[in-house]
């Protein structure tokens, strides 16, 4: 392919990635009369972001007294101290801006009889620091997600950004002085590929759960823009932090509710055993999320896993009064018949730790800015969950990250449209050192007659991912896993195709989408293998709980966020940003609740 | 309806809620290669839905008002492991 006729659309701003935070940011830059493009694979409203159910936090206090300092204090302790304190300020402080504009918009949320905005508990939201639990998230019905696409995408449309639906981005274009000039992408119904360039870029392109076997998120959820990143050299900070749930369904990912344990479920091994008794006497199946992961997992690690692939435990309530299951338990029967395959009246249900949430990501500021170095990367920018400000630390709070795409989203749009108006009108020479890399990645699947299967070196990755580097950690299994997990790129390396063809080649959009994956799964198992200490959502066996390190968090040797660089697998380290904007630094406390 | 139109209508099978890509995952490779070429734009139609309402029709929740549409997301939620 030449070069020179590759076609070039040019914009002031690119967004890649029509979720939440993409959306959000584009009202920015289209309301401030910025011609804008918006790519995304898949119809804007059908985003992941969709699938949130639980709602947003703002210190709005129309319920009961709140403070944005009290938000921020949760914050702070629920990313186990790893988060920067001036982003977790700025997050905290803009929320109920954020909230309010939202319902200018249109959001539908649920409302008190005196017309405020309805809130409710979340899980580690509290008054006071840290005293009692606050009212603080904001929701529409169980549908917030998707009503705040639909209110962002509707007033998107009013302010002229122009959509490219069903466009995938390949690649990031950067000139040689690493300034960010735009993306390649890819149309999917004619395979057409065409520069995007602009004067800013921004990655709002989601999470990538789909690196381990269980995971609660969408296919879609494939990372590419922390693929894109790594490529192009752009290191991803703290990749080591992913948030899990205790029991999603084996092999399926769908969420079991904890009231299952609740209504007297018991966790059994591959014996029948009720493990639990040995590791939690007293509360037993109703102990802590993280106790029972821990169990699960090391059961499993052990060899007392059940199924072929001994890879996960079983959820029994076949000893329970149907009656209770139908009643107390709605759609758990359905969901286990479903997606188990089993009835839980007659069967137990295969369940195992699942991903929920990626916590690291593209490393920014809080204006959106990508930050390599303390330098400011010219031209790009992330939001959301493929961004890391950082605000979620070692671990998020629930209802954050709805509030993250909100305000990260706004603010990258206030500095791109900065950061535009102070560039000259015409767009500068474009390099195509990254273009050719991109063109030859494609051809490279198009000229491929054998090799690797997609789905095989799929399904390896997962399995590498979940087996060596899920919600509970040893030092043995991850160092064996970093070996695994670069055999594994072997294999993306070389993956082929059958189909060949130019038209919605899905078999080819996957594959391209694996080659974003393996980047974050070879960046989560190495950061997570160098991390010796458990924090938040990482939790080693061998960080041992002493006094001078509760929990096995080391503040002495690992208070500081990871950077994993693609080139040579290298690691290095920043501090965490300890100074607020205007208020005391959130002294440094033994997390427990 | 020509292939392109097929691969299209198996690229909007990818949905933003998981239930729905596992539910249509099963469906896709089972049931769509048997459909008539009215009964796909049945289920381009089908597609069109907003998840969760699609879910909850999946789920036999509530009824989808359309029956054209019902009848073809009744074959979805048939779809078995
Ligand atoms: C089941 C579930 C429930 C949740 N509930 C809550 C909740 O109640 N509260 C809360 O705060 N958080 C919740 N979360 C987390 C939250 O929903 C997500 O973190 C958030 O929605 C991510 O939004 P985003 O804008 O970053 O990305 P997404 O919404 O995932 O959007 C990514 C966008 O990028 C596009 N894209 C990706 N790659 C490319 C590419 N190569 N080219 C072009 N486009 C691309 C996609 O098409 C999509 O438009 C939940 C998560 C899950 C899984």
């Amino acid at each position: 392919m030449k070069m020179s006729s590759i076609p070039v659309r040019k914009f002031d701003a690119i967004i890649v990635g029509a979720g939440g935070a993409g959306l959000r940011a584009a009202l920015q830059l289209s309301e401030a009369g910025m011609k804008t493009a918006v790519l995304s694979k898949v119809f804007p409203t059908r985003s992941h972001t969709v699938a949130a159910q639980g709602g947003v936090s703002a210190s709005l206090g129309n319920s009961e007294p709140d403070h944005w300092h009290w938000h921020m204090y949760d914050t702070v302790k629920g990313s186990d101290w790893l988060g920067d304190q001036d982003a977790i300020e700025f997050m905290c402080r803009e929320a109920p801006n954020v909230v309010i504009e939202l319902e200018h918009f249109g959001m539908p949320f649920d409302r008190n009889s005196d017309g405020t905005i309805y809130q409710r508990p979340f899980g580690g939201h509290m008054s006071n620091f840290g005293e009692k639990p606050v009212r603080r998230a904001c929701a529409a019905a169980d549908r917030t997600g998707h009503a705040m696409l639909h209110a962002l995408y509707q007033r998107n449309v009013r302010a002229n950004t122009q959509f490219f639906v069903e466009w995938m981005a390949l690649d990031l274009i950067r000139d040689s002085e690493g300034n960010v000039q735009g993306v390649v992408a890819m149309e999917m119904e004619t395979s057409e590929i065409v520069i995007f360039q602009a004067k800013a870029t921004l990655f709002a392109t989601g999470g990538a759960g789909r690196i381990f076997a269980s995971s609660t998120n969408a296919f879609i959820n494939t990372g590419d823009g922390l693929g894109m990143a790594a490529r192009a050299g752009i290191p991803l900070e703290d990749m080591e932090f992913w948030q899990f749930h205790p029991t999603g369904v084996a092999g399926a990912g769908v969420l079991i509710t904890e009231g299952v344990r609740g209504e007297g479920g018991i966790l059994r091994n591959a014996n029948g055993e009720r493990f639990m008794e040995r590791y939690a006497p007293n509360a037993k199946d109703l102990a802590s999320r993280d106790v029972v992961s821990r169990a699960m997992v090391t059961e499993i690690n052990e060899g007392r896993g059940c199924g072929p692939n001994k890879d996960h435990v079983l959820l029994d309530i076949t000893h329970l009064d149907p009656e209770v299951i139908m009643s107390k338990l709605p759609g758990i029967r359905e969901i286990s018949i479903k997606f188990a395959g089993v009835d839980p009246i007659k069967a137990p249900i295969p369940v195992v730790p699942t991903c929920h949430y990626q916590m690291g990501g593209i490393p920014t500021n809080y204006r959106g800015e990508v930050v390599v170095e303390d330098q400011v990367v010219k031209g790009f920018y992330a939001a959301g969950e493929c961004a890391c400000a950082s605000v979620h630390g070692a671990n998020r709070l629930g209802t954050n990250s709805l509030l993250d795409l909100l305000v990260f989203g706004k603010s990258s749009g206030n500095s791109m449209i900065d950061f535009i108006k102070g560039q000259p009108k015409d767009l500068p020479e474009l390099v195509m050192n990254d273009v050719e890399r991109s063109v030859a990645r494609v051809a490279r699947l198009d000229n491929q007659t054998q090799g690797a299967n997609v789905n095989e070196a799929r399904t390896a990755m997962q399995r590498t991912m979940q087996a060596h580097c899920g919600v509970f950690r040893f030092n043995d299994m991850l160092q064996e896993g970093v070996k695994k997990i670069l055999e594994v790129e072997v294999m993306v390396k070389n993956t082929v195709i059958a189909d060949k063809s130019k038209t919605f080649n899905t078999a080819r959009l996957e594959a391209l989408e694996l080659e974003n994956l393996i980047e974050v799964a070879k960046a989560t198992m190495i950061s997570a293998e160098a991390r010796k200490e458990s924090r938040g959502a990482h939790v080693r066996d061998d960080a041992a709980d002493t006094a001078e390190n509760p929990n096995g968090r080391d503040d002495q040797n690992w208070l500081k966020h990871t950077l994993w660089h693609r080139e040579g697998n290298r690691l290095t380290y920043k501090p965490v940003n300890l100074k607020p904007l205007s208020v005391e630094t959130i002294a440094l406390k033994t997390r427990s609740y | 309806m020509d292939e392109v139109d097929l691969k299209r209508i198996l690229w909007r099978s990818r949905r933003g809620l998981l239930e729905l890509d596992l539910q249509l995952e099963r469906f896709v490779e089972q049931v769509l290669p048997t459909l008539t070429t009215a009964e796909l734009a049945v289920y381009e139609q089908v597609l069109m839905l907003p998840d969760w309402d699609f879910l909850e029709y999946v789920n036999g929740k509530s009824v989808c008002p359309d029956p054209e549409l019902a009848t073809m997301i009744a074959r979805i939620s048939a779809a078995q492991q």
